[in-house]
């Protein structure tokens, strides 16, 4: 008890953290199963739905099947670099997490107040561009220490991917910088508040003045977290399985799960940077949105308990009622007065990110991959000189002061 | 042993292992490895001096693009176990209390330097959240000039090695 | 709270820059050499940036920014270089591009 008195910033990380890896490795778990989902509707046929009802225990499966796989190691592999990559690739990736504030509101952890982010640094854009340059090696050096030809020649191509497409986000990011002259993550989210003068309706986020950036930036983020279109070197008709072929069983599971952790840390960042992060689109004198949360779990749990109802089989019948117990608990706890306030920041935010996350499936489900070579000269022939004109127009309407520096 | 003496030991000593194993590695790939190891452990320092915008410049540029441009050649070229040769006696035998001298001379000199005694801890004129402003306030004004000389110093880079990795056709 | 004296930086930049010496002299091959020369640039960087904190100014910031950038550019160079003596000499041991030797 001294120890939380004597070091409260210390202990209080920790619960944050252990909180936040929590969610973020369960969120993984589960946007594996929505993934199978919607690109299985969109080719009108079911995914998952026999592991447990409507296929929700799928990730549990998948999990424990990785963990008793045979673990192989091929021979005249580099060992130390062939164990170092995959959790090189899943710790940078949930190392980006902590930079994220989730809301605006104060809470009190074990009795000390703090910021529903864990590390609430001064240049956070700038670090989280960092942790995700160094995300290049897990690709590479997997594809080298694999000692194979097909994950060399994948590895090279993933990360020279990934390096191409990093100058672009980072240049379609400047513009927002600009716009909001600062590298905080909380600073430019509370400047995209409030609406536009001569359109009321249009909330004050950046993705209205700066529309070609966002969608450099999203054309990038898909290509820096090789998903498809961009995902030749990985593809399973092309390349085996590009840098993760002679992979098996955990250190398979950390490559997939630090694709799908990539892919939550760049809708994060959108959400941040394009579209006012944990603001509402709504305007604050409407309180009775604070309801809203806990009115769409409630509807949620009343869905489920009807689907409850329907289904025939007991086990299924079990974890549906679990299900439909878990969305009227957190429902009626989102309805409570203290927690009420505290729950929009992180139910605005976390809707966004679910959009983006929906937009990352449904392009993999709609389009067709795209051929290395046309990806590489997309990358720097058409992306980096849009990036570059936007950062330009944008730092001409700053010189002649059409738009006041924020 | 406070915090801020307890973190300066474990970077340092991250990053003398790091520059060790560059020395000690057999293969180049592992040699790399470490490099990045010493940057980063670098990085962190910038940090406890209360640079953090030089941190996430060495880490984005540094050990995010010039060390991957190492690993790259080092895979193309398919770098294996260096051969040992033994064509000179001289530098094994006066080379390595030499490099040692060079080493202690320096660290004796420099801890006896005048801002040897001043104290650093992660505030100061370097760690305000107005810091980036200054820097790029200083390094577009008075540094105006040897900033534009970089940036064609790049463009030169990028020509010349353009035409020195060219296939002749 | 007791902080860091400067000296504690710059011995561990006069370290770096030793080791980074002995490497040099000491290693066959051309890439690690090349790394070599960029770990004596590092222990130099950190040595700006304790003398910048030490008289708490910004330029020596400036200088670090453009020691990081010069040797972006010398990297791809040198690499450029590494790759084209690869090719003529098969090989990457420097001690065989001797053609020119007395």
């Amino acid at each position: 008890m001294e120890f939380i008195a004597q070091h409260p910033v210390l202990v209080v990380s920790l619960v944050k953290i252990v909180v936040l890896l929590f969610v973020a490795l369960t969120t993984l778990a589960y946007l594996t199963w929505f993934e199978r989902k919607v690109v299985a509707h969109i080719q009108s046929r079911w995914g998952p739905y026999y592991v447990g009802a409507h296929g929700l225990l799928q990730p549990l499966a998948d999990g424990v099947k990785f963990l008793f796989k045979e673990d192989l190691t091929p021979p005249q592999a580099d060992k130390f670099l062939y164990v170092l990559a995959p959790f090189l690739a899943l710790s940078l990736a949930l190392t980006t997490l902590a930079l994220i504030p989730f809301g605006p509101a104060t809470i009190y952890v074990l009795g000390h107040p703090t910021q529903l982010v864990i590390a609430n640094i001064d240049l956070g854009v700038l670090f989280l561009f960092a942790i995700t340059s160094i995300g290049v090696y897990g690709v590479a050096l997997a594809g080298w220490s694999s000692n194979s030809k097909y994950p060399l020649l994948g590895g090279l191509r993933s990360s020279a991917q990934m390096i191409s497409y990093e100058v672009s986000i980072t240049l379609s990011v400047v513009g927002v910088l600009l716009l909001a002259g600062s590298l905080d993550f909380n600073e430019i989210i509370e400047h995209q508040r409030g609406y536009f003068h001569y359109l009321p309706f249009i909330p004050r986020w950046h993705v209205v003045p700066q529309i070609v950036g966002f969608l450099c930036y999203i054309t990038a983020a898909i290509a820096e977290t090789n998903r498809v279109p961009f995902d030749l070197p990985e593809a399973e008709t092309e390349l085996v399985a590009g840098f993760h072929t002679e992979y098996s069983s955990f250190k398979f599971a950390m490559f997939f799960m630090a694709e799908y952790a990539n892919m939550i840390t760049v809708s994060c960042l959108a959400t941040i940077l394009f579209f006012g992060g944990w603001l509402s689109p709504f305007p604050d004198s409407w309180t009775f949105l604070q309801f809203l949360p806990g009115a769409l779990l409630l509807l949620t749990g009343l869905y489920t308990a009807y689907d409850t109802a329907r289904q025939t089989r007991g086990m299924a019948r079990l974890q549906l009622g679990f299900v439909t117990l878990l969305a009227f608990g957190i429902g009626a706890l989102c309805l409570l007065p203290g927690v009420r306030p505290v729950i929009q920041g992180p139910f605005w935010f976390l809707t966004k990110v679910l959009a983006f996350l929906f937009f990352y499936v449904w392009t993999r489900g709609t389009l067709p991959r795209f051929r290395y070579d046309q990806l590489m000269s997309f990358g720097w022939k058409l992306l980096l000189p849009v990036s570059l004109l936007n950062l330009l127009a944008t730092s001409a309407w700053f010189l002649y002061g059409w738009v006041k520096h924020g | 042993m406070n915090i801020p003496i307890l973190l300066f030991f474990i970077f340092a000593l991250l990053a003398v292992a790091g520059a060790l194993l560059l020395i000690l590695a057999r293969e180049p790939i592992h040699s790399a490895v470490a490099l990045i190891l010493v940057m980063v452990a670098l990085a962190a320092l910038y940090l406890l001096l209360g640079a953090p915008f030089i941190a996430a410049v060495q880490i984005i540029v540094y050990a995010g693009a010039i060390m991957v441009l190492f690993v790259f050649v080092i895979m193309l070229l398919n770098a294996g176990v260096e051969e040992r040769t033994n064509w000179s006696k001289v530098a094994k035998y006066a080379g390595l209390p030499l490099g040692l001298f060079l080493l202690l001379y320096l660290g004796h000199w420099l801890a006896r330097s005048f801002v040897g005694g001043t104290v650093a801890n992660g505030s100061g004129a370097l760690a305000t959240a107005q810091s980036t402003r200054e820097l790029s306030f200083l390094l577009f004004q008075k540094y105006m000039f040897p900033f534009e000389a970089t940036s064609i110093l790049i463009l030169i880079a990028i020509l010349g090695a353009l035409v020195l990795a060219k296939r002749e056709p | 709270m007791t902080v860091v004296p400067i000296s504690y930086y710059l011995v561990l930049s006069a370290i770096l820059f030793g080791l980074g010496v002995v490497a040099f002299v000491f290693k066959h091959n051309i890439i690690t050499i090349y790394m070599a020369i960029e770990l004596m640039l590092n222990a130099v960087n950190l040595a700006f940036v304790a003398f910048a904190r030490a008289h708490n100014q910004l330029d020596g910031l400036v200088f670090v920014f453009f020691v990081i950038v010069v040797a972006a550019a010398e990297a791809a160079v040198g690499l450029a270089i590494a790759i084209t003596i690869a090719h003529n000499r098969q090989s990457l041991n420097v001690e065989r591009v001797n053609l020119l030797k007395f």
